[in-house]
């Protein structure tokens, strides 16, 4: 029994979305069940979106992580919703401006890599601090609602399931044929697992990471978009939760750190083990520092309980 | 001429620095006074501070992303505890400094990435700040508001100070021999063991030594700033990584430079602030103008580690 728990590090976190759940309702007396489900749904799926983005990032192995996906998904989400400009007909390519600008700055945040040798964690540390600087000079005082049509569309429910929530489930399960069964999938889990064996192997390792910080940057880029219909509009600060929750999700959702292995859904759990924790603490009635506090003190006691498996390499 | 590319390599923090210097004195030499460093340096003891702290943690192949968090929650801590009972303060702010050796124990017992467990801590510091000190305010104690506007004589506050950290750190780390084992955690931990040190206790110092510098920092900025926020630090866990890399510190093996980390935090001082006032660029690309440095001196190091490579 613990031997399949181990097996299934994901198991931990919908175990904790469960006990948050029940402790919420518990403490509304069993009122808005159906209610508290659909808004942490709503709510987790931004934190799969920027979750799976850096997943794939963490699995490429040591060292690999993105710093500027919360500037991303600041500047995404003023781009489209310039691009946007309030209208239904401008909803499409809104979207494919956020997408794109996510893509450059992940194309931006690999060539730094390659073409200086530094490590991501500076590299996009650094492309980070620019992109902020732009979306400040940009964003700032930026008003532009989203257009109705795209802002319903963010939170239309479907028999009280969020269709964002829905669309992010398939999308989840497109990501795991990607990851298991294509070689670009294969060749990223391989990269994060020895990269000099799979550069012998034969895998177009330079090719592979390129995309990879494509990917996320794209992924940080929809979900800016996203987060701006859902909320009503742009913000500079709007993507700032998700740099930290992102890897938070990784990693409490069971994906190594030392690369290698990744956890689907491990990331959805985690997700809305994060939401439903929060919620639970708002239900408590707690305030802002202690929600903090607990998150913290969390995330710091999963790790410490299901790590150290960072093997050295 | 290997030696060259090397010296050169190892003199591209200070170069950076004169540059900017050179830059700000070109665009207006009035600037270059007692008063005009006083004033543009104002920042950068607060700065240098949490970068000499950020130094120790990427010594030992670690990274501290909690030290802003850290930084905030004892500003507010002296904005409020330290001024009305101080002894309850400095406990206060010494038992923040066991939790980090605490977390450097954690950290090395269960052999867990360092990143991921830093970030949880930020979560609880940052709670732990707000808790202390939900809104803005607060008041720094009179001593700490006196002692950081002295005026001493030739030489700014900011730049005494500056010289003195990098002094104590350089000695600490690179003079003794304790210092050698510190940096050794992260180049040759294997080693390390055989020679008889803990790597436990290693590791426990050279967070403890983060945690010190990290109060060090919030006294010298709630000395400045007068008054505390919550949020005060949260942009010193990036700035000071950027300066510990500026001044030619590397992620592994250990390598790092004190007086490099000082050089380095006056750079991203100056070249991010008074500078762009006096090329008339907006303060929305304060933050942009620290990536760009960054990037550009990566960039001439890299150029640099080319030359050595091809000899």
């Amino acid at each position: 029994m613990i031997q399949a728990l181990r097996a299934r590090p994901w198991f931990w976190s919908f175990a904790g979305a469960a006990g948050a759940f029940a402790a919420t309702i518990a403490t509304l007396h069993g009122q808005g069940a159906a209610g508290v489900a659909t808004a942490a749904l709503a709510l987790a799926v931004f934190m799969v979106l920027a979750g799976i983005g850096q997943m794939f990032v963490i699995t490429l192995g040591p060292g690999n992580i993105d710093l500027s996906l919360a500037a991303n998904i600041g500047l995404a989400s003023a781009v489209s919703m310039t691009v946007m400009n309030g209208s239904d007909a401008g909803i499409g390519l809104g979207l494919a401006a956020a997408a794109g600008c996510g893509l450059a700055i992940g194309a931006a945040n690999y060539l730094l890599i390659w073409l200086l040798r530094i490590p991501p964690i500076i590299a996009t540390l650094s492309s980070s601090f620019i992109i902020q600087s732009i979306d400040i000079a940009y964003g700032r005082g930026l008003q532009i609602k989203p257009p109705s049509g795209f802002a319903d569309f963010t939170s239309l429910q479907i028999a009280g399931l969020p269709l964002l929530a829905v669309l992010a489930l398939l999308f989840t399960g497109g990501i795991a044929v990607l990851l298991r069964r294509t070689i670009y999938g294969r060749s990223v889990l391989a990269i994060g697992q020895n990269t000099h064996a799979a550069r012998l192997a034969g895998v177009a390792v330079g090719r592979v990471r390129a995309i990879t910080y494509m990917v996320c940057g794209l992924l940080g880029g929809l979900d800016g978009a996203f987060l701006a219909g859902y909320f009503r509009g742009a913000n500079v600060d709007i993507g700032n939760e998700y740099l930290l929750a992102s890897i938070a999700v990784v990693v409490v959702g069971g994906t190594s750190v030392a690369g290698g292995e990744a956890n689907l859904p491990g990331i959805w759990g985690a997700s809305l083990f994060m939401v439903l924790l929060l919620t639970m603490l708002n239900t408590f009635g707690a305030g802002a520092g202690v929600r903090l506090l607990f998150t913290g003190l969390i995330i710091v006691a999963v790790v410490a309980f299901g790590g150290g498996r960072k093997t050295a390499q | 001429m290997a030696v060259r590319v090397r010296l050169l390599r190892g003199l591209l923090p200070a170069f950076s620095l004169a540059l900017v210097i050179a830059a700000i004195a070109w665009i207006n030499p009035r600037a270059m006074s007692y008063f005009g460093f006083n004033l543009m340096l104002s920042l950068a003891l607060p700065i240098a501070l949490a970068t000499a702290a950020q130094m120790f943690v990427i010594a030992g192949s670690e990274l501290d992303l909690s030290i802003g968090a850290f930084i905030s929650f004892c500003g507010c801590v002296v904005a409020t505890w330290l001024n009305q009972s101080p002894l309850l303060g400095a406990v206060l702010l010494l038992g923040g400094v066991a939790a980090y050796a605490g977390v450097g124990a954690l950290i090395h017992l269960r052999n867990l990435p360092s990143i991921v467990v830093t970030l949880g801590m930020s979560f609880v510091w940052q709670g732990l700040a707000i808790l202390v000190l939900p809104q803005p305010g607060g008041a720094a104690p009179d001593w700490l508001q006196t002692l950081m506007s002295a005026k001493p004589p030739f030489l700014p506050l900011p730049v005494i100070g500056s010289i003195l950290l990098a002094l104590v750190c350089h000695l600490l780390l690179m003079r003794t021999g304790y210092g050698a084992v510190l940096r050794g955690a992260g180049g040759n931990p294997t080693a390390v063991t055989r020679a008889g040190w803990s790597l436990l206790k290693v590791k426990m110092a050279l967070f403890a030594l983060a945690g010190l510098f990290g109060v060090l920092s919030s006294l010298a900025l709630i000395g400045i700033s007068t008054s505390a926020d919550p949020n005060i630090g949260s942009n010193y866990s990036l700035l000071s990584i950027a300066g510990v890399i500026l001044g030619g510190g590397e992620f592994i093996g250990g390598v790092v430079s004190p007086v490099g980390a000082v050089i380095g935090a006056l750079t991203l001082t100056l070249a991010a602030s008074p500078l762009l006032t006096f090329l008339h660029i907006p303060p929305d690309w304060q933050i942009g103008a620290n990536g760009a440095l960054l990037i550009l001196v990566l960039a001439a190091r890299a150029r640099f580690a080319r030359t050595e490579a091809a000899r």
